[in-house]
């Protein structure tokens, strides 16, 4: 079973584990936006990090929640976890 | 020589107000927000009644980035921080950030914020818990989140010592203001009107049973039998008289006296009172209404009417506990009664205590049914806490 992580799935988890940030949030081109700029710390990603592997049944290492500080980082780390699925 | 310190905003959630005006009008109304526990079904557990905060949205108060980090008291104590700083006509942004510090009291922390991820935690696994929980249960939680919200950087924490933390917190803040902090958001939000906060309030013996919210909470009276618990408190923008002065700034009053004793062989809440009024330099006879702190335990009651009739004679002074309006507060209740002080000094009328018939043989003056008009220049706030802990502040005009 192949799953895929996108942008508006990560959008969502954002929003449902740590609500909606506050100027321009989560609209417009946010892929290469620095999370700090949006709006979320280190805390709102590792409660990311947290939701996602409930969800996916996957499990991140702790530095994929430390060094992506872009979405886009986060996708690809993420979607690198889908086609290698943990044990 | 020391500052004098001195209380230029108020912020109140309390049961039977939403800021301070409602709040104060309420209470003077005589408005009691005792009744049934609504919040969860408490119909299995021996107390049933409680004074619960109603008609509060927090969504309408603070950003949703808070939200999924907050517990209702860390919401409560947000809201009331904000409130006491337009009441003060402080903008934070504008001041150095390491000129404002925040200490608060709790006696509880973020309690249905930890049931709800320890439930998480022991029905589906670790995975399920908030990554928040590191820090949304915790007592300083209340005076992190006014700092990071404010960018108040100066001195701050958290005392923990039940009921007295209310006044042990703006004691510490005056501290700070004599060292030489130029404003401290001080006080106590509590609120933990959950199940498992509601079983924890149980184990004090505490609780009244009673079932009719005008025979619940009756402190110095024949009929007493435990206190009835409630949620919210008040928080206070705290300046030295200097820098108030400097910004024109509108004060309440001073915090002229404080003292905290510890019960051993015998009672400490009478060597509080009188370390209190030395430390004001003020005689009994110059103190014009006493905040009791009204346990409504017989044996608990008895001793503060005694510590005041040794202290002041016998009716020697106006006695009242509004907090039979909206339950004890615990840490919350003692910041809401110094809240209350300073608004019954700006408008010279003791407000009352509800429901209670005063017994005789306790030789109070205690205010019951209406409030009472008075030339108000000086108050006493008394807070006992669960274990032992006493606290007394004079407040001033």
């Amino acid at each position: 079973m192949s799953q895929t992580f996108t942008l508006d799935d990560l959008k969502r988890i954002l929003l449902e584990g740590s609500g909606a940030p506050e100027g321009t949030g989560l609209s417009g081109d946010i892929l290469d936006t620095e999370f700090s700029d949006i709006g979320y710390d280190s805390l709102a990603l590792l409660e990311t990090a947290g939701r996602v592997e409930r969800e996916y049944g996957i499990e991140l290492d702790e530095a994929v929640v430390g060094d992506a500080s872009t979405p886009r980082a986060f996708l690809d780390a993420v979607s690198a976890h889908l086609m290698t699925p943990a044990a | 020589m020391t500052a004098s310190v001195v209380v230029t905003g108020l912020g109140v959630t309390a049961p039977n107000g939403l800021g301070a005006r409602d709040f104060w009008n309420a209470t003077l109304a005589g408005k009691s927000a005792i009744g049934p526990l609504t919040h969860f079904d408490a119909s299995p557990y021996p107390a049933k009644l409680a004074g619960e905060i109603t008609g509060f949205t927090a969504e309408d108060h603070l950003p949703s980035r808070l939200m999924p980090q907050t517990d209702r008291v860390t919401r409560l104590s947000l809201i009331a921080a904000d409130w006491a700083l337009a009441d003060a006509r402080v903008r934070p942004a504008e001041l150095p950030e390491f000129d404002m510090g925040v200490i608060t009291a709790s006696s509880a922390g973020g309690f249905e914020f930890s049931q709800r991820e320890l439930k998480n935690l022991w029905s589906q696994g670790g995975q399920y818990v908030s990554a928040y929980q590191s820090f949304a249960w915790f007592y300083a939680v209340n005076t992190g989140q006014i700092s990071i919200r404010n960018g108040m950087k100066g001195p701050s924490g958290v005392v923990v010592t039940d009921q007295s933390g209310g006044l042990d917190a703006v004691a510490q803040a005056r501290r700070q203001i004599r060292k030489g902090t130029r404003l401290v958001v001080a006080g106590a939000v509590d609120a933990l009107l959950c199940s498992w906060g509601w079983v924890g309030l149980h184990t004090s013996g505490r609780l009244s049973t009673a079932t009719e919210p005008t025979n619940a909470y009756l402190p110095f009276d024949d009929r007493a039998g435990g206190h009835v618990a409630g949620e919210g408190g008040a928080l206070l923008i705290l300046e030295s008289a200097e820098s108030a002065r400097a910004r024109d700034a509108k004060v309440y009053g001073e915090i002229a006296g404080y003292a905290a004793t510890f019960d051993g062989q015998e009672p400490g809440l009478r060597k509080a009172v009188e370390l209190a009024l030395a430390d004001a330099r003020l005689a009994p006879s110059e103190v014009d209404v006493v905040f009791a702190d009204a346990a409504a335990d017989p044996e608990l009651d008895r001793i503060e009417a005694e510590t005041l009739v040794a202290v002041f004679g016998e009716r020697g002074v106006p006695v009242t506990a509004p907090k039979t309006m909206t339950g004890r507060l615990y840490a919350g209740g003692a910041a809401l009664d110094l809240a209350t002080a300073f608004l019954a000094l700006e408008d010279g009328v003791i407000p009352p205590t509800v429901h209670v018939e005063a017994a005789e043989r306790f030789g109070l003056d205690l205010v019951v049914s209406q409030p009472r008009p008075a030339a108000l220049r000086t108050a006493l706030v008394l807070a006992r806490g669960h274990g032992g802990f006493n606290s007394a502040m004079v407040v001033r005009a």
